[in-house]
């Protein structure tokens, strides 16, 4: 209710200016009642001339809140009786009809009433307003949309305004006018201009503006295909993002160790759950701070997971190196009752990761390509744990020791390096990665107790292909598989797609069994 | 002062293995179908239908489990695909059965059920044998066969080795599993086949049609584990033995082991097939989730627990998992998953050799 107070107090506002000319009774009546035809010719004769009281009358009619008794048209609200012409209250009548909108008069409604919204002082509103139009825009309210096209000041919405001129245009009866909207829409990038060039296509009847109308319809579709195709490489790149991260913590634990983890998903499902309870954390207790709590999130659950990671290797792992099948069925087992623990403690439905406010939203690059926030963060992310894995491998003190237990273990006993805590490190820092991972994870998709499930035969795929102890290899794995996948979702679906992919990962395995990036020399064959 | 022993050639069974295997046999064969159809319902010696077709599943679990100790235990190759091989053969009976229901379904149609509602009017190409018995059986060791061969020659011939073979395996079974949860594949996407009404033409949910199904069941399991040890006593099993040791020395010595594997590999996946076939009318529904990765890991475990390179191992594992499996999912169910995995860790820690390994190591330090 308060939410329709506010609209009517809007719409009262937005038509103080203007020397439009005041809703009569006859008006009301003709649009409130009779045949829908004549209902619409009504209701489109008075938008063109509207006010501040048709507006109140059209949402009224919208919201089933006009009632007809007799000769009288008035409006029921809050149990009291209003005259939409004076605004005054009147008594309500004993005897009273509802009015029947049919789905055709209520698309009529909403469309009257988006146009008159371009006049909004909010520029989302009006934004929101030139959206409906777009697609259902017609002669009718062609007036009002010039009269608001001569008023925005505001250079991008004018634009898109323009493009609804236009198609509004396009509907019209003069030929001339729809060879101009013709030429003025060839420069739109919006998907739905698309749907209108077409839908006037199939009505056209004049052979020059036919071809006209064909001409547009190339350029919008050949600037919609740009749009198509940078949105599939942009979606490509974040799910190579994603399944990046994903691979990064196994190209340690599986690329430089050697263990296969099967747990490693659900190393990552504990790092979502971790950061699941830093959100909780900071909804009871810093509520003001809550757009942060992601920064903080972060490194608990790369703790959460390291630690885990270290006490697995630790109490199983450590006992079966060098059995990597073996490995294998341990960790599966693992990967089974860390799923049942999880469902133990937090239930077996998801439960509700939010993106902080700073990253819902995106930026608008083409007409219809726009590019999440989440998705650009996680990708930024990745950037950075990459950097941080290459820093941490090629440059450190610990990366060193890992580097030479992994391709002499008893000369790097020999040197003095505790190889069995290196071990315990590098598995951790693995780990640690996956629930880096499952924080990112957190931000895109659900969190449940299955989490780590859809990730694992995809992580492995990109360490294999990647070639095993290879960084380098896993990035381009990485990208070149999310991108590929993306690609062929275009044409095929998202299920044959996955499924092109694993038979295309199977067949380039025969050819290089040692991935993209074979290691040379000796331990190629270990 | 080491003299060279050659292996002589054992038999495929010793005098008590056989006098245990008959008694096996009598077991399935008679004494289980009288406990069931002959004692009286109210009786201490009883068999209830509910444990006639929880033993029968256990059996079809039985014969994958010895299949992939042929191919892991005797081979060293661990499969994860196993799943796919189980479900290709459970499919190509699920065909036959969906064909039998006939017009008995809700549609009243000709057509099995699914096709109706996804409005097909006749039936896809890979139909076109389901309706004829012999052609099902044949389909049902072929299938999970070739798919079996064309993966493995492709797989062998590169020297896909180890664990990347494992990992290219359950990529293969998801694969599998995202495909058959397709409509458009034509095999009832998620829901695959159900509710099943007969088989030759007979109604599929009697006693007697219950009983045959388990005897069947049992019989082809005692054949296979003869077939297996058949197998691995002769000169083909000690080569696969030896890939499994040395694979290297093997090839140095002359002998190409692609051919070995394949074989091995094949068989390993028909008899998969032959389980599922089996294992479909028994339950009475196939559908894609069989082919999940986990199901196939599963298979393993099963192995493992009673006993690698053991013929007997696998079956008593199968029997052990399966058994507990069907009792704590009912009394405890929220610690099912954590006995499992702690099965998965405690096999691999501490019974390298299963169940069958202990006992024979009890009975050794007691000797």
């Amino acid at each position: 209710m308060l939410g329709h107070l506010i609209r009517l107090t809007a719409f009262a506002i937005l038509f103080i200016a203007g020397n439009a000319h005041a809703l009569g009774a006859d008006e009301a009546k003709a649009i409130a009642s009779g045949e829908a035809d004549a209902r619409i010719e009504a209701l489109n004769k008075a938008v063109a001339t509207a006010d501040d009281k048709t507006a109140a009358f059209l949402q009224a009619l919208s919201d089933d809140a006009v009632k007809v008794a007799g000769d009288h048209v008035l409006v029921i609200k809050d149990g009291k009786g209003y005259d939409p012409v004076s605004g005054a209250e009147v008594p309500v009548p004993d005897v009273f009809e509802d009015v029947m909108n049919n789905n055709r008069m209520r698309g009529e409604l909403d469309s009257a009433l988006a146009a008159l919204k371009l006049f909004s002082k909010d520029e989302k509103t009006r934004i929101a307003a030139i959206k409906q139009l777009q697609s259902d825009a017609d002669e009718s309210k062609l007036p009002l949309i010039e009269k608001a096209f001569a008023a925005e000041q505001n250079a991008q919405i004018k634009e898109q305004l323009g493009l609804v001129r236009a198609a509004a245009l396009l509907n019209s009866a003069d030929k001339a006018k729809r060879l101009e909207a013709a030429q003025l829409l060839s420069t739109s990038t919006q998907a739905n201009t698309k749907t209108v060039l077409l839908a006037r296509l199939a009505l056209e009847t004049e052979p020059d503006v036919k071809s006209a109308l064909q001409n547009t319809l190339r350029q919008v579709e050949a600037s919609l295909a740009w749009g198509d195709r940078l949105g599939a490489i942009f979606s490509g790149i974040s799910l190579g993002s994603i399944l990046l991260l994903v691979a990064l913590g196994l190209a340690i634990t599986y690329g430089l160790m050697g263990v296969i983890n099967m747990a490693h998903g659900e190393l990552m499902m504990i790092g979502a759950y971790a950061t699941y309870v830093v959100q909780g954390l900071f909804q009871k207790y810093l509520p003001g701070a809550f757009d942060w709590y992601l920064l903080a999130a972060v490194p608990v659950a790369f703790l959460a997971s390291a630690l885990m990671g270290a006490a697995l290797e630790r109490s199983v792992i450590r006992f079966l190196y060098g059995r990597p099948l073996e490995t294998l069925l341990a960790t599966w087992g693992i990967s089974l009752m860390l799923q049942q623990l999880v469902r133990s403690f937090f239930g077996a439905q998801n439960v509700g990761v939010e993106n902080p406010s700073w990253m819902s939203g995106g930026v608008q690059v083409l007409g219809n390509l726009s590019l999440p926030f989440n998705r650009l963060v996680i990708i930024g992310f990745a950037i950075f744990v990459l950097l941080a894995v290459a820093w941490l491998i090629g440059r450190t003190r610990l990366g060193l020791f890992v580097r030479g237990v992994t391709q002499n273990r008893p000369i790097a006993a020999c040197m003095g390096v505790n190889t069995a805590r290196i071990d315990t490190y590098a598995f951790a820092l693995g780990s640690g990665i996956a629930g880096l991972a499952g924080c990112a994870l957190s931000q895109v998709g659900n969190v449940g107790p299955d989490l780590g499930q859809g990730y694992i035969v995809d992580s492995f795929m990109v360490v294999v292909l990647g070639g095993v102890g290879q960084l380098a290899g896993t990035v381009y794995a990485a990208m070149g598989l999310g991108i590929l996948n993306k690609f062929l979702e275009g044409w095929t679906g998202a299920v044959l797609a996955k499924i092109a992919v694993l038979v295309f990962i199977i067949v380039f395995i025969q050819k290089r069994p040692q991935g993209i990036f074979a290691m040379k020399g000796r331990s190629a064959e270990a | 002062m080491s003299t060279l022993v050659l292996p002589s050639k054992s038999p495929v069974l010793s005098g008590k293995g056989w006098s245990a295997f008959i008694a096996a046999s009598i077991l399935v064969c008679a004494v289980a179908p009288a406990l069931n159809l002959l004692v009286p319902k109210d009786s201490l010696f009883h068999m209830s239908d509910y444990a006639v077709a929880l033993v029968g599943k256990i059996m079809c679990y039985a014969i994958c489990a010895l299949a992939m100790d042929l191919i892991w235990g005797y081979t060293g190759i661990l499969s994860l695909g196993h799943g796919v091989f189980f479900a290709l053969g459970g499919y190509a009976m699920g065909m036959y059965l969906m064909r039998q229901i006939g017009t008995d379904g809700n549609y009243k149609s000709n057509l099995p059920d699914f096709m109706v509602f996804l409005d097909w009017k006749t039936l896809p190409w890979h139909w076109t044998l389901s309706d004829s018995f012999v052609a099902t059986l044949f389909l049902v060791v072929a299938v999970p066969g070739l798919v079996a061969f064309v993966f493995g020659y492709f797989a062998f011939r590169s020297r896909i080795k180890g664990v990347y073979f494992s990992i290219i395996t359950q990529a293969m079974t998801f694969a599998a599993m995202l495909l058959f949860f397709r409509n458009e594949t034509g095999f009832g996407g998620n829901n695959g086949f159900t509710d099943f009404k007969r088989i030759l033409a007979i109604p599929i949910a009697t006693p007697g049609m219950r009983m045959t199904l388990f005897v069947l069941t049992g019989v082809t399991l005692l054949a296979f584990f003869l077939l297996a040890r058949w197998l691995v006593n002769s000169k083909f099993g000690r080569v696969l033995q030896a890939v499994r040791d040395a694979e290297t020395r093997v090839m140095f010595s002359g002998y190409n082991p692609i051919g070995y594997k394949l074989t091995i590999w094949t068989i390993s996946a028909m008899m998969c097939g032959v389980a599922g076939a089996l294992y479909v009318p028994q339950v009475g529904i196939i559908n894609p989730s069989e082919m999940s990765p986990a199901n196939s890991i599963e298979i393993a475990i099963w192995a493992a627990v009673g006993g690698r390179a053991t013929l007997i191992g696998p079956i008593v594992g199968a029997f052990i998992v399966n058994g507990a499996k069907s009792w704590l999912t009912v009394a405890y169910p929220e610690f099912w998953l954590y006995f499992l995995g702690a099965l998965f860790i405690g096999v691999t820690l501490f019974l390298p050799n299963g169940v069958v390994g202990l006992v024979k190591k009890l009975k050794g330090n007691k000797a």
